[in-house]
């Protein structure tokens, strides 16, 4: 009981948050110190671009685990952070973006077209980048109340949007496909799961309907 | 056909005159290779200094006495600034040691380079395995400062050291059927991790191969060093090739076979994916790979604020020289 209270106790709740808010922001320190300290080797430029979009991509996971892991192991106290990680996900996913363009390509425009009109892993990264937008801005309470019903429909986005993610992995793929295994039976996991919970439902209520 | 009709010249191969010049400086170079004994002692190669605490790679004794009496080609290299020693030996693709950049540096320290034999085999009078000493030895050493240009468009200004691929091979005496030849990594799962892992999609060993007027040009090079040191075995030790005027996916890196064939033989990147990877692999710009565009590249080490983007040359611009051996291909279609 009072472990209870104190579990509940809203310093403990904003300390949470605080940590995890904090811990998200790491891995941005870490790439840049070593950058900063020239630890990254021959091509520094490359090692960022990829350490940022990995990061984008394990906080989109993540945002999509939570779901399954409140539903299945009853983990309820991660609910409160999903909208964090999924506005980190995009945090990340815009400064990978950001790294491509001043690091790699140095904002030259011509590189920039023939990357987003012949890159087909670009075209699918830049896609999925621009479909995660406006479900950051839309990711408040008040977006929340105004668009009502339309609010879950617009964010069930996610789900086309960590598919293109996967994609962009899998056209970047020289020879190993460790990575692509690894991402894609995890995602295959997560949104498999969310299938079956939906055939459940629907086989639950027609059973209860016929009796 | 040997004449060319005028309309079937296309402007990309018309020779600048900064590049005719060069061609001149280039067959004085040619000219110069003869020379070599003559001059060696002038043009040794001094003993290399590196950075305290990077690994330095002297090789087996008889290759150290050899690359000290080494000399330079500076006929056939270039001027431009060398990639600093530190990223030249940790930013490699040696797949056999893991596909990170930095794989190889990490997981090749103890592989075994010395004893080391190639096997010599197929259309040749003098078929055999024969000892790396006894293949090296009979050959003065050069040095030979070049681009590489990776097909994943970056690039890195190296000084290698070796032996014209032609000297080396004509002492096998290829036949005349003789018309291609293909080089084999060493295939060993107990010392190259990447050849044990399931989740590789590329065959082991790994197999390149040239057809002979591209092996026998003077450009094509052998070499055993780098530096004015051995190969570190991250780079290929102890026997790799250097083809300046193709990507570096045909530059195989620990030579254990060389076998000479009638027919094109399959090669590795091809074989996984052909529309991705072709044999010839010659820098192309105008030819991309559905994952880079071959029109630029980014010469590494490059500044993280201005990046060092420049324009990629046909045949990595050593088209002066080279692109005789395709003027009757197509090179879109055979890139």
């Amino acid at each position: 009981m009072v472990l209870k209270q104190l579990k509940n106790h809203p310093a403990l709740r904003l300390l949470e948050w605080w940590l995890l808010f904090l811990a998200a922001l790491l891995p941005l320190a870490w790439i840049s110190w070593q950058a900063w300290s020239f630890a990254l080797g021959a091509d520094p430029a490359k090692e960022i671009t990829d350490y940022l979009g990995q990061w984008a991509l394990y906080l989109l996971w993540g945002s999509l685990a939570i779901t399954p892991l409140r539903q299945a192991l009853g983990w309820t106290r991660l609910q409160r952070f999903r909208r964090m990680i999924g506005l980190y996900a995009l945090f990340y996913a815009t400064a990978h973006l950001l790294a491509f363009g001043t690091f790699i390509i140095g904002w030259r425009w011509d590189l920039l077209q023939t990357a987003l009109t012949e890159r087909t892993y670009i075209i699918v990264g830049a896609l999925a980048l621009l479909l995660l937008i406006p479900l950051g801005i839309t990711s408040t309470k008040g977006w929340q109340r105004r668009l009502k019903k339309r609010w879950t429909q617009l964010h069930q986005l996610v789900y086309p949007i960590s598919l293109l993610v996967l994609l962009h992995v899998v056209w970047l793929i020289r020879d190993s496909y460790f990575d692509a295994f690894l991402y894609g039976s995890l995602l295959g996991w997560m949104l498999g799961y969310r299938v079956w919970r939906r055939l459940q439902r629907r086989l639950r209520r027609s059973a209860s309907l016929s009796s | 056909m040997l004449i060319k009709k005028p309309d079937l010249i296309r402007p990309s191969e018309i020779t600048p005159q900064s590049a005719y010049l060069n061609r001149r400086q280039f067959m004085q170079g040619l000219a110069g290779t003869a020379a070599f004994a003559a001059s060696a002692s002038a043009l040794a190669l001094p003993v290399p200094q590196f950075d305290k605490g990077l690994p330095v790679y002297t090789g087996p004794d008889w290759l150290q006495q050899q690359l000290r009496a080494g000399v330079s080609n500076k006929a056939l290299s270039t001027d431009e600034k060398i990639a600093p020693y530190q990223h030249a030996i940790r930013h490699n693709n040696f797949y056999e040691f893991g596909t990170g950049k930095g794989d190889p540096a990490k997981n090749a320290q103890d592989f075994i380079t010395d004893p080391w034999s190639v096997q010599v085999s197929g259309e040749v009078n003098r078929p055999g395995t024969i000892g790396l000493e006894d293949l090296i030895k009979p050959h003065q050493l050069e040095e030979r400062i070049v681009r590489l240009r990776c097909v994943e468009a970056w690039s890195m200004v190296l000084p290698f050291v070796g032996v014209s691929l032609a000297t080396l091979l004509k002492q096998f005496e290829p036949t005349s059927k003789a018309k291609y030849v293909e080089f084999t990594t060493l295939n060993d799962p107990k010392q190259m991790p990447g050849q044990r892992s399931v989740f590789s999609s590329l065959d082991w060993p790994y197999v390149e191969a040239l057809r002979m007027d591209e092996a026998m040009h003077p450009l094509a090079f052998m070499a055993v060093g780098m530096y004015g040191n051995a190969l570190p075995p991250q780079n290929g030790a102890p026997l790799r090739l250097v083809l300046p005027w193709k990507y570096g996916f045909k530059w195989v890196k620990s030579i254990v076979g060389i076998r000479f064939t009638e027919n094109m033989p399959a090669t590795t990147w091809n074989k996984m994916a052909a529309q991705e990877y072709g044999f010839f692999a010659n820098v192309n710009p105008a030819v991309s790979h559905p994952r880079w565009s071959q029109a630029t590249e980014r010469r590494l080490p490059s500044s993280l604020f201005r990046p060092n983007i420049i324009d990629t040359q046909p045949f990595n611009g050593y088209g002066d020289e080279v692109a005789h051996l395709y003027s009757d291909m197509d090179l879109k279609k055979w890139f």
